[in-house]
């Protein structure tokens, strides 16, 4: 009784992903011209919870400045905030004691832990499975409670001064976090266990969400995305800064260039970040955390700098500007995932649909600071 | 040769006048920093060396506009990614600067920074979405911000704005 319908062979719809759709985390739309369950298609379309706050740099001093970085993302703030903290002692020429260093190097890799801790639970939560965003957060909790002790907050921290640190950490700390790390090597054997040799996961991501490394370069693609796509690059060690160059650890590369390549990328980046907190704790020297002389009202000599960190979704560069004011001429803010985003739309043509909301969550998104 | 003179050798033929064979601006070799910051706003075009430990990058590229894709395609061919577009508003000069942020997925480091300067009035530059796939978003960006067109773009709509946003924030004389 059916009648027969004809199908034109060009029919394609627009399908709206977001901008309020769990799977993009946040406020992000996604514009798909489908075929069928094939994406024809993708335009993303940015600037939901966009903020300005390049244009916030310009109307208040440095140092009032610092609370925006927690702001951008929310989940590695301590990076950002290095970041920052890093280009203003670049153009002001501030000599950060060595204590500080080791600690905000401890507090930043701490940060970069919990932040994959939250992908991981949020990604799986994605691919169907619900029981892992537990296990993540309630390990992520340990990292808040021991931030939260020496910088008074959870999540936006505003831990880092130019050329110091807002406190000292205490032997709490310090004892807190190596049961931490003890904790978190036998949990990390548990989400091998548990999610990574799932073979459901390695079906959804195994040959799915192709980069390589050619795109990575036309996009500028960093961080785990890249490392994902054989592309040996962390800013810790192509660009050290801070005191990471005496620090002993490993950059996981893998070469598959598929979205397990990226999984891979940041669970073994866990362990290592764990292994620099071990030794960043052993090597802690005792003295101040914060210079004995430093300028009262920062205000750089004219002329521009620039400044890059490794945060846990990448490359975040900071380009400043100075007019030898007390406020910014100009402040730049390069995001990681602002970058890595943008290729989505390119390589999620002809893509199924629920393969590439898989992909789009192997990238790892934190909206506030693609929008800054 | 390190990174840092191949790429600065290449950028340097896009100053050779090809008719005559000569250079016709001969950038001054490792300028202290003082000297640049003064000269910034006269600099003739070329390319010169920075103290990367006082700036933070390495090679700083003042071009013409109509030498921005050459430059762009020299860098790609020497493997580097695009980091980032933006711009910089001398209200006093009444210029527009647009700033290209180049770096290498490589040990060895080179940045590269590649500057515009365009009157502040109808500013206009080629795009570089020929070469770099990813300075659509940049320049939609900038676009945005500081009102510069980049000719030859191919979806040149806000970003991060509003789709109707006819002002420009970033600019100095902006009100809210």
């Amino acid at each position: 009784m059916s009648q027969p319908i004809e199908l034109q062979k060009d029919e394609t719809f627009v399908l709206n992903v977001g901008p309020q759709h769990p799977a993009t985390h946040g406020v992000l739309r996604v514009k798909m011209t489908m075929d069928g369950e094939n994406i024809y298609n993708a335009e993303t379309v940015l600037g939901y919870i966009h903020r300005m706050h390049e244009k916030m740099a310009e109307n208040r001093s440095y140092p009032q400045y610092m609370p925006n970085m927690g702001r951008l993302d929310y989940l590695s703030a301590m990076a950002f905030n290095h970041g920052y903290a890093l280009v203003v002692e670049r153009a002001a020429g501030i000599e950060v004691p060595e204590r500080a260093e080791y600690i905000r190097v401890i507090t930043v890799e701490l940060n970069r832990v919990s932040s994959h801790l939250v992908w991981l639970g949020a990604f799986v939560l994605d691919l169907g499975g619900f029981t892992p965003l537990m296990y993540c957060f309630d390990d992520r909790e340990q990292i808040l409670d021991l931030l939260e002790s020496v910088t008074g907050s959870r999540l936006t921290y505003c831990y880092f001064r130019f050329g110091g640190l807002y406190n000292d950490i205490d032997d709490e700390f310090i004892a807190g976090t190596h049961v931490f790390i003890k904790r978190m090597r036998k949990e990390l054997k548990m989400y091998a266990k548990l999610v990574t040799g799932n073979i459901i996961l390695m079906k959804r991501l195994k040959e799915h969400g192709p980069i390589d490394r050619d795109m990575c370069q036309r996009y500028g693609a960093t961080g785990p995305v890249a490392r994902g796509s054989g592309i040996d690059y962390d800013v810790r060690k192509n660009e050290p800064y801070s005191v990471y160059p005496d620090l002993d650890f490993d950059i996981p590369v893998y070469h598959e260039c598929d979205s397990f390549a990226r999984y891979m990328v940041r669970m073994d980046e866990m362990e290592q970040s764990l292994r620099i907190i071990e030794q960043a704790l052993e090597k802690l020297p005792e003295g101040p955390v914060n210079p004995k002389k430093k300028p009262k009202i920062i205000k750089p000599p004219p002329g521009d700098y620039y400044a890059a960190v490794e945060t846990a979704r990448g490359n975040f560069g900071i380009r400043l500007v100075s007019d030898g004011t007390k406020n910014a001429y100009r402040l730049k803010l390069r995001s990681p995932t602002y970058s890595n985003m943008h290729l989505f739309d390119e390589a999620c043509r002809g893509m199924l649909l629920a393969d590439a909301l898989a992909f789009m969550g192997s990238l790892d998104l934190v909206i506030p600071e693609m929008d800054r | 040769m390190s990174i840092q003179e191949t790429t600065k050798q290449a950028l340097s033929e896009l100053f050779i006048d090809q008719a005559t064979d000569t250079v016709i601006a001969e950038p001054p070799p490792a300028a202290t920093e003082e000297s640049v910051d003064q000269e910034e706003a006269v600099r003739l075009p070329g390319v010169i060396d920075q103290n990367y430990d006082t700036k933070g990058f390495h090679l700083d590229a003042l071009v013409e506009h109509e030498q921005l894709v050459r430059a762009a395609e020299i860098l790609f061919g020497l493997g580097f990614f695009i980091e980032s577009i933006t711009g910089v508003d001398w209200i006093k000069e009444d210029q527009l600067e647009a700033v290209y942020d180049f770096s290498r997925y490589d040990f060895e480091l080179c940045r590269v920074v590649v500057r515009v300067f365009i009157p502040r009035t109808d500013p206009h530059l080629p795009t570089i979405t020929g070469v770099y796939t990813g300075a659509n978003w940049h320049e939609r960006e900038t676009h945005d911000f500081f009102g510069i067109v980049f000719d030859g773009h191919p979806h040149l709509i806000p970003l991060l704005l509003p789709e109707d946003a006819d002002f420009h924030p970033l600019l100095k004389d902006f009100k809210a």
